[in-house]
């Protein structure tokens, strides 16, 4: 009889995760696709692991790469889901590598339209048509006096507050009142419904739920149809560090930064606050996909950013918990450390040994090896300026340095520093090459 | 008082700052003072910062109690003064189809509390506008800030908008931000690259022949 999971140990759970991740349920394309996806998937796991491979793994550094390599952009296939399918299916054809993301990024056009979205501009919404990517837009949606609300009750405070700020559609759900334990028979409850705007906020809702299904029937396709080719997805699931959560999507980098002077121990205590139900957010994801990788990505806690201490005091904490929640599911966190991470790795290293994947971008890489590299997985980070303007060759070379510093003893992911958003294909094939070439165990 | 004063508000004391300021005007002090003060410890904020023991939250904060400082401050002035010598003038701004602007507020920042005069044209900035600018301030530096990798063309297109306009012997041009590295600079044809605020200053000090 199986183990319950409430039983197992955190060691055991990461197992059982990484097992399922080895054997999706699909049906491969050949039986050469499967045994190439548990080559690739294995790859990653021994890498985790601190074990030496067949050769090191590598992470394309591409987002919405298919859409230009398609001869689109990023507009056409936010708003053209079949145009959308055929370039991602595109490049999954097309291209060697080791793991591939399923569109789940590229945002439905049609439905942040519809829900009037403001915290993001995108192609042709306050970008030009053939934007790249998009560009956040940042804003105080939460005053300091509203901490205790947020507080009280997280759930509460982003379906009152915070949507109706963010989602012109949703402006309507400022008028509901709380969801309370003494709800009962819930007739006040839903009496609530009635009122004309809240009522047009939730058709909003219905209408674009529809369109997203129109869209997410086209990632799920395009996500099963990469499982069978024989490519893992190496993204299970997203979520991000409290400090980011408050300072990005509520107070706003200039709102955090003044709260730790004139409010520390509220945002301290917000962001306590909103460890578990992140950790709950990934876990729910990570069931759905059936990969046990979480992606982090890290914005504020950045060198420059805010003092060693400050990180010490407001960042990693809340970090580390979440991190440990995770670990502690049996999944492993992949932080993205955005920016300079060199005065952190002191502190980072703090996590049990081979519970994450390291990722970084503005890094010594010799360094990260020697100073974390010996307990975690590292991943980095080859150079925007060389992928996008540097040749086949610079771009070999620069990886073959980074195999040779970061690979030996296991342990190395090899990727990008950030994504490409356009530039030669030869570029991408060049880190591929060089992982076959110079990374081989 | 006036050192304590400059001390208070580069210690960031926000109650100390203000309830200071509060006193020396009712004490009949004058407010042009005050706000000298208020520049002599945003002098000290940028040299903490430039020594690594400030950092961009202190900025921040810091900036946040000059505001608070010259508002109350600010209805007692009857004079316009005209600002202090400045050391040379630099158009700063973050290149088009980029709204990011975190790292050009600091440079903006840093610039400013070393005495230059700070024309700072904010994010998503057409080349256009960049060569207006120049124009208009006959300014002899030019800042380009951007933090994504569709910067890099943006900013060759800005600096070849400045040569077109027969401008581009008259200006050193200076790159910074997010992905931005030397690289860049070759690409976009730039003066220099920079990997920080400080050597934003570093920069323009040299050019303005100010160093």
């Amino acid at each position: 009889m199986e183990k319950p999971w409430a039983d197992m140990p955190r060691e055991e759970r990461r197992e059982d995760r990484f097992r399922r991740w080895l054997n999706p349920d699909v049906k491969f394309d050949s039986p050469g696709a499967e045994k190439a996806y548990k080559q690739r998937v294995t790859r990653f796991v021994k890498a985790i692991k601190l074990e030496e491979a067949d050769r090191v793994p590598v992470m394309l550094p591409v987002q919405f790469y298919p859409a230009v390599y398609a001869g689109g952009n990023l507009k056409t296939v936010m708003y053209d889901y079949a145009k959308l399918k055929e370039a991602w299916l595109k490049f999954l054809y097309e291209f060697d590598m080791d793991s591939f993301n399923a569109p789940a990024l590229v945002f439905p056009g049609p439905v942040i339209d519809m829900i009037d979205y403001k915290l993001q501009k995108w192609p042709g919404h306050g970008l030009a048509d053939d934007a790249p990517s998009y560009q956040y837009v940042e804003s105080e949606n939460m005053p300091p006096g509203e901490y205790d609300a947020l507080i009280r009750d997280p759930a509460d405070y982003l379906l009152r507050y915070f949507l109706p700020r963010s989602v012109g559609a949703f402006a309507g759900f400022r008028k509901l009142g709380p969801m309370t334990p003494f709800v009962g028979i819930p007739v006040w409850y839903i009496a609530q419904y009635g009122d004309p705007e809240i009522r047009s906020a939730t058709q909003a809702l219905l209408d674009a739920a529809e369109e997203c299904h129109r869209w997410m029937a086209v990632v799920g396709e395009v996500a099963e149809r990469a499982l069978a080719a024989g490519y893992p997805t190496i993204w299970g699931g997203m979520c991000g560090a409290p400090y980011d959560l408050i300072g990005d999507m509520l107070r706003g980098t200039r709102g955090v930064m003044m709260d730790m002077f004139q409010r520390p121990d509220k945002l301290l205590e917000a962001m306590e606050r909103l460890v578990p139900i992140v950790v709950n957010e990934a876990v729910g994801s990570a069931n759905a996909s059936g990969c046990p990788i979480i992606f982090i990505p890290l914005h504020k806690g950045t060198g420059g950013f805010m003092s060693q201490r400050q990180f010490e005091k407001f960042y990693w904490p809340t970090l580390k918990k979440v991190m440990m929640g995770l670990v502690d599911e049996g999944l492993v966190p992949l932080p993205y450390a955005e920016g300079n991470y060199g005065e952190r790795l002191e502190v980072v290293k703090d996590m049990p040994r081979t519970s994450v994947i390291w990722f970084f971008e503005q890094m010594d890489m010799a360094r990260a090896k020697r100073v974390v590299g010996g307990r975690t997985c590292i991943a980095g980070n080859v150079p925007a300026s060389i992928l996008c303007t540097g040749s086949p060759q610079e771009v070999r070379e620069h990886c073959r340095w980074l195999i040779e510093t970061c690979a030996p003893g296991g342990g190395y992911i090899l990727s990008g520093a950030v994504h490409v958003d356009k530039g030669s294909p030869d570029n991408l094939r060049a880190m591929m090459e060089a992982a076959r070439e110079y990374g081989v165990y | 008082m006036s050192g304590d004063f400059a001390n208070l508000l580069a210690d960031l004391k926000e109650d100390e700052v203000i309830k200071l300021t509060k006193q020396r005007l009712d004490s009949g002090e004058d407010p042009m003072k005050i706000l000298e003060d208020s520049r002599k410890g945003m002098e000290l904020v940028g040299k903490r910062f430039a020594d690594g023991e400030y950092f961009l939250p202190e900025l921040v904060f810091s900036g946040e109690l000059l505001k608070q400082v010259t508002e109350i401050v600010k209805p007692h002035i009857t004079e316009t003064t005209s600002d202090a010598k400045r050391r040379g003038k630099v158009v700063l701004g973050t290149v088009a189809g980029d709204i990011h602007d975190i790292g050009l507020n600091i440079v903006d920042f840093m610039l400013d509390v070393n005495g230059f005069q700070v024309y700072n044209l904010g994010v998503d900035v057409p080349a256009a506008r960049f060569v207006a600018k120049v124009k208009e301030t006959g300014a002899p530096i030019v800042g380009l800030s951007g933090f994504l990798t569709p910067a890099f063309d943006a900013m060759k297109e800005t600096v070849e908008a400045l040569d077109k306009a027969g401008l581009r012997g008259k200006v050193k041009i200076m790159i910074g931000g997010g992905q931005m590295d030397d690289e860049v600079r070759k690409y976009a044809r730039a003066d220099a690259y920079g990997k920080d605020a400080m050597a934003a200053v570093t920069l323009a000090k040299k050019w303005t022949g100010a160093s």
